[in-house]
């Protein structure tokens, strides 16, 4: 197998808000992993996913770990694509600005497209 | 390609995202999501509208379990746990709307 | 065409498992061969050799290992998830092995499709 064809476009579709349960953390540690086998990988934040990019989490008071910075550690590990949707953001009264990274925000029909062009989606 | 729904419309916001950001293809209504299937719930003409841009099937055993497999809304497909392995072996990729 | 499953809620307090466990036995009796299938999250409760269930229910546990034997088919637990919630070597049922998370990564490479079953 060539090195272009083992490459597989990896989607990470996150729409679960932080905190309240553990998948958005346990997501974070799947992609993390990820990023060691060299895949083109792309992280989604839809609904309350967006949540979990949420500036000035504070997680003292709860006695939980908050794993928030390591979203901005991401470009650390070559995972760049980050994307939003921008229906899920106005929705919740939020704007780029809100967020702890840089992503591209994209609408709902531009999101929809970019996830059938994916081999493999994962669900969190 | 295949997008797999778990829960019921009336209480989750699970089926409203995946009919709101996916254009189309093929949409499986397992579990709970299966109540989308009943003709007569609040969701119906959302899914009657959706069923123009998707071919949508409904998993028999969680019907049958649920006590909902009669009235269905017309159009939408039936299968069986045989059924979901062809839809997912016919779709280039699949996602679960968890 | 080689499937890769990923199980990502426990035994019992949700469908995921019975879901999964069956939609396993129709892609084996379809011909087709099951990669792998990884337990996350709370799915890592699937590998508790500690269960038991009443015995007019399904034994959801004792099902897997059995598909394991049966079939050979890879029930690869979380390392990570499992410690989190108290699976380890000494409680794991037959059939299950404890790995890391590239195992799910290494699914998702090697398998024609990938298929998530969760909450």
């Amino acid at each position: 197998m060539s090195e272009e064809s083992s490459i597989k476009k990896f989607m990470f579709v996150n729409r679960k808000p932080p905190h309240g349960t553990i998948y958005a953390l346990e997501s974070l540690e799947v992609v993390l992993i990820t990023a060691a086998f060299d895949q083109d990988v792309s992280l989604v934040f839809l609904d309350d996913g967006v949540f979990q990019l949420r500036k000035g989490q504070q997680t003292k008071g709860i006695e939980t770990k908050n794993f928030s910075p390591t979203y901005r550690a991401l470009d650390g590990y070559d995972i760049e694509k980050l994307y939003v949707e921008k229906e899920s953001l106005d929705a919740r009264g939020l704007t780029e600005d809100d967020l702890l990274v840089d992503v591209m925000v994209l609408d709902r029909k531009a999101l929809g497209a970019l996830m059938d062009e994916q081999d493999v989606v994962l669900s969190f | 390609m295949l997008h797999i729904v778990n829960k019921s419309p009336l209480g989750h916001a699970a089926l409203d995202s995946c009919l709101r950001v996916a254009q189309g293809g093929d949409l499986l209504l397992i579990e709970d999501a299966v109540y989308a299937a009943s003709a007569g719930t609040l969701f119906e003409p959302l899914m009657k509208d959706a069923l123009k841009r998707f071919k949508v099937y409904a998993l028999q055993p969680d019907l049958e379990a649920r006590g909902v497999a009669a009235h269905l809304i017309e159009g939408i497909a039936v299968v069986d746990y045989g059924g979901f392995v062809d839809l997912v072996t016919q779709n280039k990729t699949c996602q679960s709307w968890l | 065409m080689k499937f890769g499953i990923v199980v990502n809620e426990g035994p019992y307090q949700h469908q995921a498992s019975d879901s999964a466990y069956l939609f396993c036995k129709a892609v084996l009796e379809k011909g087709h061969e099951i990669f792998r299938v990884f337990f996350y999250h709370d799915g890592v409760n699937n590998a508790s050799r500690l269960t038991e269930p009443p015995q007019d229910d399904r034994n959801i546990v004792a099902r897997w290992s059995k598909l394991a034997e049966d079939h050979g088919v890879d029930l690869v637990v979380c390392v990570a998830a499992a410690l989190r919630r108290g699976i380890k070597e000494e409680n794991l049922a037959p059939g299950f092995r404890i790995s890391g998370l590239g195992q799910l990564v290494e699914a998702g490479i090697q398998a024609d499709r990938l298929v998530t079953f969760g909450d």
